[in-house]
């Protein structure tokens, strides 16, 4: 709570034009990111969590658009920078380790070449032993550096990508979902080297991703997107021992454990259409403990235990008292 | 019986410019068990392991190298018209990228409906479309907006489940699914999970479900095998399987699966030293 945000997102809203009219991808998201947290971004398909992560890249495209809000990176405004500063910015301040590694990497240039092009790029010092220093620091042979993507398994692809994204000695690293295309011992090597490398550097990171099982492990804040919306943020292990939200308390219990077989907890009706949100909480039509002003007012956001948010009328009621 | 694979060899290239011979499974022995009560046996494996080429064995898609696929105690290889026809009713496919198993040129409709009437389910259109909606919301997708649409219309977890829908609508008596849920959202993922469950349970249809996931194969198999490197390492009942496993490989996968729960398992760092630690359950 004491040390200064790295990174502060302010009334981040992201709009995408369709036929129908503006989808609210992104809708009034604001959290702040502390030097050397692992902030977990979870939600499901739509929930906005990987546009949030592309809109703190400023790598969102056409028909997406950041409607409103700021992005702070020490005392820069992303959100205002112009396209020339975000260069600069880009992998030396705040570094993408992207979703498939399969099409990050440049197909026709070695894995060495692609370093070479980003040390250029920012006119950063790098020749082969730099490089070499940082395919090992992932766990990788120098030698990877004169290997093409694609003599590479899925695994080592994300390595060098972690290995690209930390080059520069980033402040904080956005991670999309970076460990999803791999099968569960090579995700825990990845994330374990994920996890190092990030606390050698002292960076802090974003991770967007779906999977509740893994954000336990991996991080120390979880943010709960629905329908677009920061809908609870909190401390790991208070989010998974007294959620505050229906909606979060809804998703952990979903999840399959060892426990008793043939037990399902889905949530039952589905997400609402982003063009046409309803007007009070996005999660009313689902929420087994929706009142009336739920489907009318809008919930504003109110601390939620120490460190803690919540946007929801019925949020303390009948919860554990934690 | 069933539905039986009996030494079952698949292998590819060896010819003169096909490069060195391989095998994708190596002497696979599988039964899934018949009777009245059906059966979810659970095949587990990572990638390259083989699960989808068993899985293509049993759908009569790839004839094994060597060995044999059985359904009813005779050879696949050998069925004849009526028996074919009675074997590709019985038993239906989901598949894991849902994208190649529609044709694109037609709507969703088509493969719901289509198959209903001709299988007799249903006497008219309607009536099969009346089927199509109910089995569409079994799974948690509105017909008003799957209908009418084409397969590239739709996200890769709606193509998904609208197979689940396809399957559970046509009512087999073996359904093979590979990664049917891997494209679903957690919460969705319980929901599906339930109502191929509930087939196994209420209906008696048995389930072969090939996934990666340890967790949800637990949580809805009657029996498991896990598969590495095309052979099968270790079959046994679920619970022994998850609770006393006895291949190395099993228990690997195992330990590398990540715990819902953050106050056990991983410690990637010592967290005390991190501000947010100390506030603990708050």
């Amino acid at each position: 709570m004491s040390a200064a945000p790295v990174l502060s997102v302010e009334g981040l809203s992201v709009t995408f034009a369709t036929p129908r009219g503006p989808a609210r991808a992104v809708d009034g998201v604001s959290f702040a990111l502390r030097p050397g947290e692992r902030l977990g971004l979870v939600g499901e398909s739509g929930s906005g969590k990987t546009t949030t992560a592309l809109a703190l890249m400023r790598l969102l495209k056409p028909p997406a658009r950041i409607e409103s809000g700021r992005i702070l990176l020490g005392g820069t405004d992303l959100v205002a920078a112009p396209e020339p500063a975000l260069r600069r910015l880009r992998a030396a301040r705040i570094a993408l380790v992207p979703q498939g590694a399969m099409n990050a990497l440049n197909p026709v240039l070695t894995c060495g070449a692609q370093f070479a092009d980003m040390f250029a790029a920012h006119g950063a010092p790098g020749g082969p032993a730099r490089i070499a220093g940082l395919l090992r620091s992932v766990g990788l042979e120098p030698g990877v550096a004169d290997l093409y993507p694609h003599q590479l398994s899925g695994g080592m692809k994300q390595r060098v990508c972690i290995a690209l994204a930390m080059a520069l000695g980033p402040a904080v690293i956005v991670a999309d979902e970076p460990t999803s295309a791999l099968d569960v011992v090579v995700q825990k090597q990845v994330m374990t080297t994920l996890v190092r490398v990030q606390r050698e550097l002292g960076a802090a990171i974003v991770m967007v991703g779906h999977d509740m099982g893994l954000m336990a492990q991996a991080v120390h804040r979880i943010g709960v997107m629905y329908a677009g919306r920061l809908v609870e943020i909190g401390p790991v292990r208070r989010i998974f021992a007294a959620p505050r939200h229906p909606y979060t308390r809804m998703l952990v219990e979903s999840l399959p454990g060892f426990g008793a077989r043939g037990v399902f907890r889905g949530i039952a009706g589905l997400p609402p259409s982003l063009v046409d949100l309803p007007p009070g909480c996005a999660f009313a039509p689902r929420c087994p403990r929706a009142e009336a002003r739920c489907t009318r007012e809008r919930p504003e956001a109110r601390a939620a235990g120490a460190d803690g948010e919540v946007r929801c009328h019925r949020a303390e009621e009948g919860d554990d008292a934690a | 019986m069933p539905l039986e694979v009996a030494g079952a060899w698949v292998e590819f290239g060896g010819g003169l410019f096909a490069g060195p011979r391989k095998a994708a499974l190596r002497g696979v022995d599988l039964r899934l068990p018949g009777g009245e009560g059906g059966h979810i046996l659970a095949v587990v494996g990572e990638s390259g392991s083989g699960k989808t080429t068993l899985t293509r064995l049993l759908l009569g898609l790839l004839a094994p190298t060597r060995g044999r696929v059985l359904w009813q105690g005779r050879d696949l290889a050998t069925l004849d018209g009526a028996a074919r026809t009675a074997y590709r009713r019985d038993v239906q496919a989901v598949f894991q990228d849902p994208f190649g198993a529609f044709n694109p040129v037609y709507r969703i409709d088509r493969m719901l409906t289509l198959p209903a009437l001709r299988f007799g389910l249903a006497r008219d259109a309607a009536e099969a479309r009346a089927l199509a909606e109910a089995a569409l919301e079994t799974v948690g997708l509105r017909p008003s907006e799957t209908l009418g649409r084409f397969p590239h219309q739709l996200s890769g977890g709606q193509r998904q489940r609208a197979m689940v829908a396809r399957a559970v609508m046509l009512r087999p008596r073996v359904l093979v699914a590979d990664e049917p849920v891997s494209m679903v959202d957690a919460s969705l993922r319980a929901t599906i999970l339930e109502s191929l469950w509930r087939l196994r349970h209420d209906k008696g249809m048995s389930l072969v479900y090939v996934t990666h996931d340890l967790a949800t194969a637990y949580q809805i198999a009657d029996s498991i095998v896990v598969m590495r490197g095309g052979e099968i390492v270790e079959a046994g009942d679920a619970e022994t399987t998850i609770r006393a496993p006895r291949h190395p490989y099993t228990r690997d996968l195992l330990a590398a699966l990540p715990p819902a729960d953050p106050t056990i398992g991983w410690r990637l760092d010592d967290d005390t030293a991190h501000p947010s630690a100390k506030e603990e359950t708050a």
